[in-house]
């Protein structure tokens, strides 16, 4: 019956509006924290005495769709160790010019080395520093952690230190009885 | 014109005498008045840039700009400084002379429209009494017609001197567009004249001491509202820019400077014709009049400059309020609405008042003119009703039309010629055989079926 008034109608419409809350987030100013999943930069993770994780195996270059991630893997030594296997990532380096952070080199990880972090604010101006290298990427040293290279603190053995859990005191509480290894 | 003129002269309007007050002034208080005026508008196109950026943005639930200066306020003043410093670019074959002198010609008449805008009476201004306004002519009215109808010739040149498709068509539709509504904005102020009874604009806005004519010439008032949007060019009226269809319209090939130019002539347009419509119908410098009854002193001294501005920012708010609200429309709609809406009814209305006018000064019996007036609404809603039962009907008749459309399409999907495979052909170049008919095949016919080769 009233449908004529409905072009007056949307006059109504936009001046209530003016005086509606804004859902804009005033970005630079205020920054709204983001999913807890969200798919920031990456980071590459260390075990608990500060190893890397990383053990050179490229997979996650290999899974890249954007060709953005390259590594170069080194062989560990007794002298000079910076992962508890043979191997670890010499060179490694993402290109964020590249890198569309889809999370598929997260999936390809073996040894969980590579995760992604929350932070989203990496712009710049200059191609050179949006080429991400391994000191860049690495997991700070937290307090009880050590800078490679050193030898393993976890386990005398690989698999000792692979099985040892999160920190050195588990792996002592509950060793692991010889044999059970091969099951 | 007798209407006019008897109109006048049952008004106690001192339209001829007022004039004195002009031309007398000392050439320096003419040039701060100049000055004023140049600087008022040209702060005013800022602040209006920046106020429809911002109102607009608030109307669509979103901050406008606000990065610039407190709020955001200085982000059209950085806009003005980046498009002033562009490239000046003139391209290869435009006709250079025209090409150049369009802006110009787009923005000078919109300064000068408001050389005749009253924005206060009499005041006192270092001690020499001069009136708040330029200037006024006997003629006032029509200047501010004229100034708006030349501005049209830079949109026009603008487009023809560009060599372009574009701004071609921009410049074209614009002409047309300007036109229309140039005569449905004329004859809004006929009905404004024989109230005053004279076209000086000072003696316009004394003649509404009383009431305003916007309440009693309502119908004009609305219709100049629309024709005032239509003759700037803007939204939902903005079809020479059109930026769906013609990428910029007439200003497609411009930039820089020239294009800045184009800019500032559309919104001092929209600064004068809100002016305007201040001046004609919403009492100009006068107290709105509630006030007056309780506060005897809102028309003296500068008091009255602060209605004037109170009243002009209200309709520069209607601007921006009716760009947010209203859809762009089509150009077929746009000459419709200009020339069988606008110009039939402000004719009807015009009419109208012409009679009453005429019998209430010759002091016919109040039972005539009641008559009179009680004719024309007859007519009017019988107007009414009578289009609105044709819109009706027509409506009913397009949607049992198209579907009968649907309908035959449905059942033949060639219906209207469009090319359709027949369903019995296998697919091409493949094996798979045909499917069996979907649909009850038409009856068969002596016609043929033609196939094509292709």
């Amino acid at each position: 019956m009233l449908d004529w008034l409905n072009p007056v109608k949307g006059f109504g419409v936009t001046f209530h509006t003016m005086f509606t809350k804004v859902p804009t987030t005033n970005y630079p100013e205020v920054k709204r924290a983001t999913a807890p999943r969200f798919h920031g930069r990456h980071q590459l993770n260390r075990w608990a005495d500060g190893l890397e994780k990383c053990i050179g195996c490229e997979l996650c270059a290999w899974a890249c769709p954007a060709d953005a991630i390259y590594v170069e893997g080194g062989d560990n030594t007794e002298e000079e160790r910076y992962s508890p296997g043979e191997r670890y990532g010499r060179v490694y380096q993402i290109n964020y010019l590249r890198c569309i952070l889809c999370g598929l080199c997260v999936e390809a990880c073996p040894t969980r080395a590579l995760t992604m972090t929350n932070e989203y604010e990496i712009a710049d101006d200059e191609r050179e520093s949006l080429i991400w290298t391994k000191e860049q990427l690495l997991a700070p040293l937290l307090e009880d952690m050590e800078a490679p290279p050193h030898p393993m603190r976890l386990g005398e053995t690989e698999e000792e230190y692979y099985r040892s859990g999160a920190t050195p005191a588990e792996a002592a509480v509950a060793p692991r009885p010889e044999g059970e290894a091969n099951t | 014109m007798t209407t006019t003129a008897q109109a006048g002269a049952a008004l106690p309007v001192a339209a001829e005498a007022q004039l004195d007050a002009f031309g007398t002034d000392p050439w320096w208080i003419t040039l701060i008045k100049a000055l004023v005026i140049f600087v008022f508008l040209m702060v005013c196109v800022l602040m209006m840039i920046m106020a429809d950026r911002k109102v607009m943005g608030r109307m669509q639930q979103r901050h406008g700009p606000n990065r610039l200066g407190p709020l955001g306020l200085l982000q059209s003043l950085a806009d003005g400084v980046k498009l002033s410093l562009k490239e000046d670019l003139i391209p290869r074959g435009v006709d250079r002379t025209v090409y150049i002198a369009a802006p110009v010609i787009a923005a000078v008449p919109a300064f000068i429209a408001f050389s005749v805008i009253p924005i206060g009476p009499e005041v006192t201004m270092f001690g020499v009494q001069t009136p708040l306004q330029l200037t006024d002519l006997p003629i006032a009215a029509l200047v501010v017609l004229a100034t708006a109808a030349v501005g049209v010739y830079g949109i026009v040149l603008g487009g023809w001197a560009s060599q372009s498709p574009y701004a071609l068509l921009g410049g074209l539709r614009a002409s047309a567009q300007v036109i229309s509504y140039e005569i449905a904005m004329g004859l809004s102020f006929v009905a404004v004249f024989m109230y005053s009874g004279t076209l000086t604009t000072s003696g316009i806005v004394e003649a509404q001491r009383p009431v305003w004519f916007a309440l009693i010439l309502l119908p004009s008032f609305l219709i100049y509202i629309v024709t005032m949007i239509g003759e700037t060019n803007r939204l939902p009226f903005d079809l020479a820019e059109g930026e769906g269809e013609l990428v910029g319209g007439f200003m497609t090939e411009y930039g820089s400077m020239k294009f800045t130019m184009f800019f500032l002539a559309e919104y001092v347009n929209m600064v004068t014709v809100a002016a305007v419509s201040v001046t004609f119908f919403l009492g100009g410098y006068l107290a709105p009049p509630p006030l007056t009854m309780f506060w005897a002193g809102a028309n003296d001294g500068w008091w009255p400059a602060l209605w004037w501005l109170l009243k002009f920012l209200l309709m520069m708010f209607l601007f921006i309020w009716v760009r947010g609200s209203v859809p762009r429309i089509r150009y077929d709609q746009l000459m419709q609405l200009g020339w069988k809406v606008l110009i039939p009814v402000q004719l009807v209305w015009i009419t109208a008042v012409a009679f009453v006018r005429i019998l209430v000064n010759e002091g016919a019996p109040t039972g005539v003119v009641a008559a009179v007036v009680a004719g024309f609404a007859a007519a009017t809603v019988a107007f009414l009703v009578a289009w609105a039962r044709a819109a009706r009907r027509r409506r009913r008749a397009e949607a049992a039309e198209r579907r009968e459309e649907l309908r035959l399409m449905r059942e033949d999907p060639a219906y209207g010629g469009f090319p359709v495979p027949p369903p019995s052909a296998p697919h091409y170049g493949s094996s798979v055989p045909a499917e069996g008919p979907r649909y009850a095949p038409r009856a068969p016919d002596d016609k043929r079926e033609e196939v094509t080769g292709a």
